[in-house]
């Protein structure tokens, strides 16, 4: 507020006729309008525009031609099925951690977090191993011993892919509901069991509209993330021709094998689909009444647990089986088929081998995906890290006149999905502007971080909120100059934010698969990739094997980052 | 007649940290129709804990409860009756009204769950929100009003059953002092047109005693006395009650034949009879504005501090060792420096507290 109107005086106090603050807010616009804007733009004008002529013959023949049609309606309908039931299993399970006395809540929780940490197409990799209708374990084991016909499940089809995708989303919701369940205060709901309602009309009248800001969230978040999904209807849906937007556009541009013309159609299509995500999100607006109450308040109760009875020990068994299917039996299933001898021998102890773990070393293209990606995810976790936290300085303490448009532009690429974000960088930064990045390495940096700019953006901003300003001016009455006021007080004072936002953007960049899968060229295959590749080219044992061996690395950077944040809890 | 009956109430809680701890430890009450009955003391003394059992959202470990002649908890018999069937009213601290229903929607919810008719549900609601000056605002979601407001809307809330028992648990802490006094009042009338009984749980002993017929005055799960505003502030029965309810001034003497020294100076009794029962060390209490200073007799003393306060003067001046605070009217002026001689009037005797009684006193308020 206090800056908002910078008045001469005020400048010259930096001792410097243009300031300090005037540079880090130019260098924000600058930096976003390159790595986010400039790629949008791209595919804006590629579709529209022929030899600097507007045309939308491209856009319209896209629009209409029956297979994309037919994409655009099965994204749809998977992402409201996605949506739907992950809402009612996630909500169920928030009301049943948050507010009842079923036992070993502890467990559950680390276990329902378990699904964030995995990229969901490893998960339709093992289900694909499990369910597929001609090779699937589960499906020979249910037809050779109950002597069926015809293999009872499917999982290369919409239900398949519903399945898949809803068991990484559901959390989504569940997350947010359980941690609005429990800031919520307790008397909300006490003083309508006094005003004389039974339990379940509490729950209905009472706690569900107040956590229902809470799960709209949720539920928005699970709309975008499954209409801009990759992997799994990628995973699933190929073999058996059923495409949603973003495999489509894959599709388009690869069968295209990089000609412009294959480019220019998957960037109309990508249109479509950011059209399609931008309806979801206003539809889901005019349809549910979000905004936030003030639930927070009040005595720090422990709220009363509702007694499951009779009901605890079926309740506990079916929360066990479903979380034993969605976290431990994909997990498994990836970590056994990565031990098989060859694809296709049974699951025992004698086809068991390591060879694939060692022979992973020995391969070209598995060594060069581990650096690259190691490469990806360092680099573009520590320069995304101080971006996020430039950003964010301008927004919170410069507060210059466009702040709300730079944060507008630093989130964008968020809820863009990964596969647009990709065509767009494609169009950029493959010579059209001048420089071409096309095949290296540095292509899909710029990629990811523009991807995951808004996620140290955040952390740094909620970090920053909690500096007041006296702080630094402290400081400056003490007579460190602004920049040593910055890297003494401030920055200090929003370490851990930091360092929370260097690991929020390294370990989705790990597993990355959706923009890389574009922009990957022949050395610069990341580990998402090289599965994905090994996958599709057949080497179905040597891809487990090496998506097990991903999960290791996810797992121990995993224990290092709690390591580290409990050793500043304690300090 | 007997409108809630506590006995033998005993709630333990169990913690990781600290083990069980008897937050309500064999409490015995009884309730008259129509009273206005506060529970006092410090937090962690299980004055809320007792309130919450009477309301149904805790369980008992032992004993039994009635309302109304109605046994609502008993223990022995497994008999526990939900907080949605006991009928009674509630306000609490937070004042817990529900920020997406409206004002209305918010008061005719306990006649909704009541399936009341329409028509007598509009009456009943308009009947309530006139009494708590909330009269047209029937429409108006409380998100965005005052504390005051949500008070009357909680208030309204709990009275539009005409419940015969009303429970308010802090219901004034979170309101400016002002508006606090105010709503005393209110409260007071409210009591009067619907003719309720109030229990209600303060840790303000000035609240406490300006709405009260009786009080209960807690400590560590345990009731130290009962009794009206007058009867407490007068005749406290331990030091603990006399600190709580007003200014105190607590002097440590020495007893010998028959005299109080105090500590520090065996040379001057002090001007005050001791009571026959005195063991050899006890603490004598009096309120500060209740010492009498005077430049004649009584115990010789000296001026060590002089406050000049908007009401009364506030001096500090020495009884043996220590320094004790007294507050005089402006009128009877002293310098800082001379000597002044003290006398008691309705001093009170103690036996000391022990040092163990007050560390499980801090050790309770982690609870």
């Amino acid at each position: 507020m206090r800056r908002s109107n910078v008045n001469p005086d005020m400048a010259r106090l930096d001792g410097k006729k243009f300031s300090m603050d005037k540079f880090l807010t130019i260098l924000s616009f600058v930096i976003l309008i390159i790595v986010v804007i400039i790629p949008m733009l791209m595919i804006v004008y590629n579709t529209f525009f022929v030899d600097g002529r507007f045309d939308t013959t491209l856009f319209t023949e896209i629009i209409l031609d029956p297979a994309n049609v037919g994409a655009m309606w099965n994204t749809i309908k998977i992402a409201l099925l996605v949506t739907v039931l992950g809402t009612l299993v996630g909500l169920f399970f928030a009301w049943l951690l948050g507010r009842s006395d079923i036992p070993l809540k502890g467990l559950m929780r680390s276990m329902f977090t378990i699904p964030y940490m995995f990229p969901p197409f490893f998960g339709a990799m093992a289900w694909e191993l499990l369910l597929s209708p001609r090779s699937g374990y589960l499906n020979n084991w249910l037809v050779t011993t109950f002597g069926l016909a015809s293999a009872p499940f499917n999982i290369n089809s919409i239900g398949g892919i519903v399945f898949v995708e809803l068991s990484y989303y559901f959390p989504f919701v569940f997350m947010q509901v359980v941690s609005a369940l429990e800031r919520m205060d307790p008397t909300l709901e006490e003083s309508a069991r006094i005003a004389g309602a039974k339990q379940w009309y509490v729950i209905r009248r009472i706690t569900m509209p107040l956590v229902l800001p809470a799960t709209s969230a949720g539920a928005l978040l699970i709309l975008t993330s499954s209409l801009s999904h990759f992997g799994v209807p990628a995973i699933l849906g190929f073999s058996k021709k059923i495409y949603t937007l973003p495999t489509r556009i894959y599709q388009l541009i690869s069968r295209a094998s990089g000609s412009f013309q294959g480019i220019r159609e998957g960037a109309a299509l990508s249109i479509l689909l950011v059209i399609v995500v931008m309806l979801a999100l206003w539809l889901q607006k005019a349809v549910l009444k979000t905004g936030s109450y003030d639930i927070i308040k009040g005595k720090s109760m422990r709220p009363m647990l509702i007694k499951l009875r009779g009901a605890k020990i079926p309740l506990l068994i079916i929360s066990f089986l479903s979380l034993f299917v969605i976290v431990v039996v994909p997990l498994l299933m990836i970590v056994l088929v990565g031990l098989l001898r060859a694809y296709g021998l049974p699951l025992s102890m004698e086809n068991f081998t390591l060879d694939n773990f060692v022979n992973l070393f020995n391969h070209k293209m598995v060594a060069d995906s581990v650096k690259n990606s190691l490469f990806l995810s360092v680099a573009s976790g520590v320069i995304a890290m101080f971006l996020g936290v430039m950003i964010a300085y301008v927004i919170n303490k410069i507060r210059p006149r466009g702040k709300t448009a730079l944060e507008i532009i630093s989130i964008l690429p968020y809820s863009i999905p990964g596969i647009v974000l990709a065509i767009g960088v494609i169009l950029a930064w493959s010579g059209n502007l001048g420089l071409n990045l096309y095949n290296t390495i540095w292509i899909i940096l710029v990629a990811y971080i523009a991807r995951y700019v808004a996620f140290s953006m955040k952390s740094a901003s909620a970090s920053l909120q909690q500096v007041h300003y006296s702080l630094e001016d402290a400081a400056r009455s003490s007579g460190a100059t602004h920049f040593e006021s910055l890297t003494d007080i401030t920055l200090p004072l929003i370490r851990p934010a930091m360092i929370s936002g260097f690991f929020l953007i390294f370990l989705p960049a790990m597993r990355e698969l959706t923009t890389s899968v574009l922009l990957y060229g022949p050395y610069t295959r990341t580990l998402g990739v090289a599965i994905y590749s090994l996958r599709s080219d057949g080497y179905i044992v040597d891809a487990s094997a090496l998506a097990a061996m991903t999960i290791l690395l996810i797992i121990i950077v995993n224990a290092i980052v709690n390591a580290i944040v409990k050793d500043r809890k304690k300090g | 007649m007997d409108q809630i009956v506590l006995k033998n109430v005993t709630k333990n809680f169990t913690t990781k940290t600290l083990g069980t701890v008897t937050a309500v430890d064999n409490l015995n009450l009884t309730i008259q129709k129509g009273e206005c009955f506060s529970f006092l003391g410090p937090s962690g003394c299980g004055k809320t804990t007792t309130l919450r059992m009477i309301a149904g959202f805790e369980d008992l470990t032992e004993g039994e409860i009635h309302l109304c002649g109605r046994p609502v908890s008993v223990k022995s018999k497994n008999l526990y009756v939900p907080p949605e069937e006991r009928g009674l009213g509630m306000v609490f601290q937070s004042f817990a009204v529900w920020p997406h229903l409206n004002i209305f929607e918010n008061v005719a919810f306990p006649l909704k769950v009541r399936k009341v008719d329409k028509a007598q549900m509009h009456e009943r609601v308009a009947k309530a929100l006139k009494h708590t000056s909330l009269d047209g605002m029937e429409k108006v979601f409380p998100g965005s009003l005052s504390g005051g407001q949500q008070q009357r809307i909680a208030l309204a809330r709990a009275i539009v059953t005409n419940p015969e028992v009303m429970l308010l648990d802090e219901p004034l802490s979170n309101l400016d002092p002002k508006l606090r006094e105010s709503m005393r009042f209110e409260i007071k009338e409210l009591q009067k047109e619907f003719n309720f009984t109030i229990v209600f749980v303060t840790h303000d002993q000035s609240e406490a005693m300006a709405l009260s017929d009786r009080m209960m005055v807690m400590d560590m799960g345990k009731v130290i006395q009962v009794g009206t505003p007058t009867e407490l502030y007068n005749q406290p029965i331990n030091q603990f009650v006399h600190k709580f309810l007003g200014l105190s001034t607590f002097t440590y003497v020495n007893i010998r034949d028959g005299k109080a020294y105090p500590e520090g100076d065996p040379e001057n009794a002090l001007p005050v009879e001791v009571p026959a029962n005195a063991e050899s060390r006890m603490i004598m209490a009096t309120r500060p504005n209740q010492i009498d200073m005077n430049r004649t007799s009584g115990y010789p003393s000296e001026v060590v501090k002089r406050s000049f306060l908007t009401n009364h003067a506030e001096y500090l001046v020495k009884v043996g060792d220590a320094v004790i605070k007294i507050q005089t009217p402006h009128r009877n002026e002293f310098a800082q420096g001379e000597t002044c001689y003290l006398r008691f009037p309705g001093a009170m005797w103690y036996a000391a507290d022990s040092e163990e009684l007050e560390a499980e006193r801090n050790r309770r308020q982690l609870v």
